[in-house]
C-alpha cells in the first residue's frame, strides 16, 4: 500500500510502455506515415504549427504522431523542440498584399479588385457525413476544373482601399523600423505593445480566442465588427541577412489573414473612423484568424479611448490566459502528488474543528 | 543526449537565467522577470526549478531531487532521470552529501549547509495575488512596500477562526523588505527558511519569476504579538522511525479509519532506520 504512493522508477517506465502500445493501436492495421498527417490530417497540421510557434509541416506531423492525435499535446511537443533552436535573426515583415491566393473574401464589398476567391471551404458543405469517405476509392477524377486554382491577377487588400479613402485608421507607420518583441525569449510586461499581444493571440488557444471573439459578439465589449477581408495562400518570408544588407526570400509559407473592419464612433483625439482588429496563422485556420481579429480589436480598447470592461477587453486576464500549454500543464499539475500541503491542511482543519467543538 | 547541450539549456539561456539569479541574490525576495523558456516537461511539474537548476549545474555538482520530501515520488524520479540524462552529473538521496537540491513542497528535516544550493519549484509565485489578481497592481505594492491587504487578512483570518487559515505557502517577509512566497511547502518548514546558510533559489516557470534567500538572511513568517506564528505539532512520532518534531505524512492503511503516520523526509527517515532509530 504505501509503496503504491511512492511511484518510482519502474512504474514511470511501465507507464512509457503503456503509453508507447497504445499509440501503436492494432498492430495488423497498417502504421500512420507522416506523409499520411502532412497530406490528409491538414488541418491539424496547421493548428500545431499555429499554437507551436514553428512552420515545419513535418515536424507538427511527427508531433501529432507521438502525441496519439491529441493536438494540445502535440503542440506542446513542438515549443519544446523549437525552444532548442537558435534564433538566428528576425524577418521583413510578411507582404501579404502580394499572396499568391487560394482563398480570398470580403464580407463589406460585393465585389473587390482581384475578386472574391471561394478556395476549400467547409463554409457551404452540408454537414451530411459522407459514408462514400468511409472506404478509400480513387478520386482523381473529381478533380476542380482548373479556373478554380490559384489566382494571378493583382489583389490589393481590402482595408487598403478603405484606407486610402481616409476611411479606416492608419496603421503605425513606423512598425518596420522597430525591434519585434519575442514573448518566446522575454516575460510579458504591461501593457503590452501589440506586436507582442499580437504574438501572444497567435500562439494562443483557438478555443480560448474563439469564445472570447464570441463573447465580444454577445455584448461582453462589443466592437461591430465586419469581416473586412480573409485571404488564405502563400507569402514569401524575406530576411535581410547582416553581411549582404539587402532582402534575400528564405522560403514560402502558407498563412491565414484576417482584418476586421470595426465601427468606431470617435473619440477626443481621433474622429469617427473604422478601426482594425486583425489575425494571422499559419496554414488554414480562419476560425483562428478571426477569432484573434476579434480580440486583439478589443484590446485596443485603451488606445481607442474605450472603458475596458469585459473579459476580452482585459489584457492581463487574456494574455496570461491564452496559451493552451501553460493551461493545460497547471491545470493538469493537480493530480501531482499534494499530500504535504494536504496534511498541512488537515492539521488545521481538526485544529479548528477541535475548537469549535469546544466551545459549543 | 548529445543531441542537446549539458543541462538541455543553450549557454545563453544559462546566462540570461543567471543574470536573473544574480538580481535576485542582490535583492533577496524581489521577484525578477526572466525569459522563461519552454521546457520538455509540463507547466506545474517544476519547469521553473528546473530551469534555474539547469542553469547552475556544474558536471562536479551532486544532486537531490525530491517532491514532497520523498525522492521516490515519480516527478523527483523523472527530474532526476532528465539532469542524469542530460548532464551525468552524480546524484543522492542523501541532504547531506548533496551540493544541489531541487524540490517541490519541502524543506529537508536534515539541516543544510553553507554551500549548498536549494532550488523551490514555485507554481504562483507573486504572495499578493489572492488579494489582487493584476501582475501591474502587485508590482506596484511591493515597490511601494504595500502590504497592509495582507495584513488585514491574517487579522480577519484571526477575529473569524482564532487562526491564519494557511497552512502551506505562508507568507514570509525577506529582509525586512519584500514579501514573498516561500512556495507550497508546510508552514512547519517555514522556521528552517530563517538565517539558512545554504542558498535559496525559487523559480517559477509559467509566471517567467526567479526570486531568492541568500544565506543567513532573515525570513520572518508573518504574525502578531499577541498572536505568534506556530507550525504543524503531531501527537505521536514516525511509526517507522520513532522520529518527534519531524513533518509527518498520514497513511490511510484500512477502510476502518486505520492512520499510519510516517516522516515525509524519505531519506531522513530511511538514515534514522538505519542508524537503528528508537521505534516507538
Amino acid at each position: 500500500m504505501y509503496v503504491a504512493v511512492k511511484g518510482g522508477e519502474r512504474a514511470i517506465a511501465n507507464a512509457h510502455r503503456l503509453l508507447a502500445e497504445e499509440r501503436r493501436g492494432d498492430p495488423t492495421v497498417p502504421e500512420l506515415t507522416l506523409a499520411q498527417i502532412t497530406g490528409q490530417l491538414t488541418l491539424a497540421v496547421d493548428r500545431v504549427m499555429t499554437e507551436g510557434s514553428c512552420y515545419d509541416p513535418w515536424l507538427a506531423a511527427l508531433a501529432i504522431k507521438q502525441a496519439r492525435g491529441d493536438l494540445l499535446e502535440a503542440i506542446f511537443l513542438l515549443r519544446a523542440y523549437r525552444t532548442t533552436l537558435p534564433r538566428f535573426g528576425a524577418s521583413r515583415p510578411v507582404d501579404t498584399g502580394t499572396m499568391t491566393l487560394r482563398r480570398r473574401i470580403s464580407a463589406t464589398f460585393k465585389d473587390v479588385p482581384g475578386g472574391q476567391i471561394l478556395g476549400p471551404t467547409f463554409d457551404y458543405t452540408h454537414r451530411l457525413l459522407d459514408f462514400d469517405l468511409a472506404e478509400p476509392v480513387d478520386r482523381t477524377a473529381e478533380a476542380p476544373a482548373p479556373s478554380a486554382g490559384e489566382s494571378t491577377e493583382a489583389a490589393p487588400r481590402v482595408v487598403d482601399l478603405l484606407d486610402r479613402d481616409g476611411l479606416i485608421e492608419p496603421e503605425d507607420p513606423d512598425a518596420e523600423q522597430r525591434a519585434v518583441a519575442d514573448v518566446t525569449r522575454e516575460p510579458l510586461t504591461f501593457p503590452a505593445d501589440r506586436d507582442a499581444r499580437l504574438q501572444n493571440l497567435a500562439r494562443g488557444d483557438e478555443g480560448f480566442l474563439l469564445a472570447l471573439g464570441y463573447s465580444t459578439q454577445r455584448g461582453y465589449g462589443r466592437n461591430h465588427p465586419f469581416a473586412g477581408e480573409i485571404r488564405q495562400g502563400e507569402v514569401a518570408v524575406e530576411l535581410v541577412p547582416e553581411e549582404l544588407g539587402f532582402a534575400i526570400t528564405i522560403g514560402e509559407i502558407t498563412v491565414t489573414e484576417c482584418q476586421m473592419v470595426n465601427q468606431f464612433k470617435g473619440s477626443a483625439t481621433a474622429p469617427p473612423q473604422f478601426t482594425r482588429g486583425y489575425g494571422l496563422a499559419f496554414g488554414y485556420a480562419e476560425r483562428k484568424a478571426m477569432a484573434m481579429a476579434l480580440v486583439d480589436r478589443a484590446l485596443r480598447c485603451r488606445e481607442l479611448g474605450e472603458t475596458p470592461a469585459s473579459p476580452a477587453q482585459d489584457e492581463e486576464f487574456v494574455l496570461y490566459h491564452s496559451d493552451n500549454v501553460e493551461a493545460s500543464g497547471f491545470v493538469q499539475h493537480l493530480k501531482l502528488p499534494h499530500h504535504v500541503d494536504f496534511q498541512s491542511e488537515l492539521v488545521l482543519l481538526r485544529t479548528l474543528r477541535a475548537e469549535a467543538e469546544g466551545s459549543a | 543526449m548529445s543531441d542537446y547541450n549539458f543541462a538541455f539549456l543553450d549557454e545563453q539561456t544559462k546566462r540570461m537565467i543567471r543574470r536573473a539569479i544574480l538580481k535576485a541574490v542582490a535583492i533577496p525576495g524581489y521577484q525578477v522577470p526572466f525569459g522563461s523558456r519552454e521546457m520538455p516537461l509540463s507547466y506545474g511539474w517544476g519547469t521553473g526549478g528546473v530551469q534555474v537548476t539547469a542553469s547552475v549545474i556544474g558536471p562536479g555538482d551532486v544532486l537531490k531531487v525530491i517532491d514532497q520530501g520523498a525522492d521516490d515520488t515519480t516527478n523527483a524520479v523523472s527530474i532526476r532521470q532528465f539532469f542524469t540524462r542530460t548532464t551525468g552529473v552524480q546524484t543522492t538521496t542523501r541532504t547531506d552529501e548533496a551540493t544541489l537540491i531541487q524540490t517541490r513542497h519541502r524543506i529537508p528535516e536534515t539541516p543544510l549547509a553553507a554551500g549548498q544550493i536549494v532550488v523551490f519549484q514555485v507554481p504562483i509565485p507573486e504572495p499578493l495575488r489572492w488579494l489582487e489578481p493584476r501582475e501591474t497592481e502587485t508590482r506596484t505594492m511591493h515597490a511601494l512596500e504595500e502590504y497592509g491587504a495582507m495584513w488585514v487578512r491574517l487579522y480577519e483570518d484571526i477575529t473569524r477562526h482564532g487562526h491564519v487559515e494557511t497552512a502551506y505557502d505562508y507568507p514570509v517577509v525577506v529582509n525586512a523588505r519584500y514579501l514573498m512566497r516561500p512556495s507550497p511547502i508546510p508552514k512547519f518548514d517555514n522556521p528552517k527558511l530563517d538565517r539558512c546558510p545554504a542558498l535559496l533559489l525559487f523559480g517559477a516557470g509559467r509566471e517567467k519569476r526567479i526570486y531568492a534567500v541568500p544565506p543567513h538572511t532573515r525570513v520572518r513568517s508573518l504574525d502578531f504579538e499577541d498572536h505568534p506564528f506556530t507550525v504543524e505539532t503531531w501527537d505521536r512520532p514516525c511509526a517507522l522511525c520513532g522520529a518527534r518534531g519531524v513533518f509527518l505524512d498520514e497513511i490511510i492503511v484500512d477502510d476502518k479509519g486505520g492512520r499510519l503516520f510516517v516522516c515525509s523526509d524519505t531519506d531522513y527517515c530511511g538514515r534514522r532506520r538505519q542508524a537503528g532509530g528508537d521505534l516507538a
